[in-house]
């Protein structure tokens, strides 16, 4: 019986960088759409939906790996 | 679909109930945190999940043909009165653990139940002994490490961008996260949890010779079961539901997202990459990881201990239930008949038990401190010898 750790160590990884990734991008938009006053309130909108864009696209390819199992 | 014996088909209506358990006890996993920080009304959360789960029911049918020759060795004997033994301890164990509020796992269960419902009629040799350590009890430990280290990193990183923003306005954005996330963990549940009972009904009906073996499951199977969760999803486990979001820790909008990402991460990552994962330790985990992660927010030890306790007996103590019906049906139809009646009458029994202290969709966001901690340590005594609880209770 061998406990097959490189798998292991694999989900635990990636499980730690994406959601890390996906929390901090997601909470980026967050704070982007909440800056409401002076000059770069455009900007930092624009931002924000770059980070909800890579945040929709991280969920559409969770579910391309529900569905293509 | 030809020729169904009376057996095989109490065996597919047991898979079937099995199911309908199945799915109110994991309701939690997907919407706890999504109706505790009020990001869903709770029947609105609860008719959402059942959706994407049924959903998730049709997505795939490649978690299904893995049920029959992973763990349990068919070519071992395996009779449909076995497989109907393994389910009803599987039954009877998540009744137990819902009314007693603890999240626990639906899949170990129905592992638990058949290991011992096969080690009883067939011996040892019925059961491949590595891929339950492999396929059960590695994942086991690793589910809630794994998810809940992740989530407590997101949440400390979120609080940490975020920190000079006004958690009153953004609360609506992680509460709108927090819903995609839900979706993607019911979606996901739906396709792994869904696909267990349809194996185990076209493993009976592969044993009946009603199906040649190997084959995939019939179109009937996939509706039914996937019908039977998502009905048992919407009726919500609202006691376990109350633990997951209120007990274990105060949740907020911001720290929920981040526990509900980590836990469909963790989800995902794992069954893509060949390593499945417990959908409700994982869930716990990252609920406690998102507790640890904030600043000044209390994990409750004692239920998360209790929680871990059960977690433990949950493969045992199905594994007994099961041992013990496992006796009776073999003894052939009368067998069966005690069993199942004896069944219903725990069922109705457990359910009658709830009525006195019911939670339901309008008190589920009710702190509950008083919590009938009696009943808890009466039951899984009562099913299961106690020497494991103590040790898990202090390892947490």
């Amino acid at each position: 019986m061998s406990i097959d750790w490189h798998a292991l160590f694999t989900v635990f990884a990636v499980t730690l960088l994406s959601t890390v990734g996906l929390v901090g991008v997601f909470t980026l938009g967050v704070v982007g759409l909440s800056r409401r006053e002076g000059g770069a309130a455009a900007l930092s909108r624009t931002g924000a939906y770059v980070c909800f864009a890579a945040c929709a696209a991280a969920v559409a390819w969770g579910i391309y790996l529900i569905v293509s199992k | 679909m030809e020729h169904i014996t009376l057996l095989i088909g109490i065996v597919i209506a047991t898979a079937l109930v099995f199911d309908f358990t199945n799915g109110f006890h994991d309701t939690a996993n997907a919407m706890a945190t999504t109706i505790s920080t009020g990001a869903l009304k709770p029947k609105t959360a609860v008719a959402m999940s059942a959706a994407l789960n049924l959903v998730g029911a049709f997505l795939s049918v490649a978690v299904a043909k893995t049920i029959s020759g992973g763990i349990i060795d068919e070519s071992a004997g395996i009779k449909p009165e076995v497989i109907f033994a393994g389910l009803v301890g599987a039954i009877l164990w998540n009744m137990i653990t819902w009314l007693a509020g603890l999240p626990s796992s639906s899949s170990h269960a129905l592992f638990g139940g058949l290991i011992g419902a096969v080690l009883v009629a067939a011996g040892t040799h019925g059961i491949h002994g590595d891929a339950v350590v492999m396929k059960v009890l590695i994942p086991a430990a690793a589910a809630p490490v794994v998810a809940g280290l992740a989530s407590t990193l997101a949440t400390r990183v979120s609080y940490r961008v975020g920190r000079r923003t006004d958690p009153k306005a953004t609360a609506r954005g992680y509460r709108a996260g927090q819903i995609a996330s839900a979706g993607l963990v019911s979606l996901a549940h739906g396709t792994s949890d869904g696909q267990k009972t349809m194996g185990v009904i076209t493993l009976t009906l592969i044993t009946g010779n009603a199906l040649a073996p190997h084959s995939d499951p019939p179109l009937w199977v996939i509706v039914s079961a996937g019908a039977a969760m998502a009905m048992g999803t919407y009726l919500g486990g609202w006691r376990i539901i109350r633990t997951m979001g209120r007990g274990l820790t105060d949740i907020q909008p911001q720290q929920g997202f981040a526990a509900q990402t980590g836990a469909a991460a963790t989800i995902l990552a794992s069954s893509h990459l060949g390593f499945a994962l417990s959908t409700t330790q994982v869930c716990s985990g990252a609920v406690m990881g998102a507790g640890l992660g904030r600043s000044g927010a209390v994990v409750r030890w004692s239920t998360a201990g209790r929680m871990v306790a059960a977690w433990v007996l949950t493969l045992p103590g199905a594994g007994l239930v099961a041992a013990g019906a496992a006796l009776l049906a073999d003894q052939g139809k009368w067998g069966v008949t005690v069993v199942a009646v004896l069944a219903l009458a725990a069922c109705a029994a457990i359910r009658t038990a709830s009525r006195r202290r019911p939670v339901t969709s309008a008190n589920v966001n009710e702190t509950d401190t008083a919590e009938p901690q009696g009943a808890v340590t009466a039951a899984i005594a009562a099913v299961a010898p106690p020497p494991p609880a103590p040790a898990a209770g202090t390892a947490a």
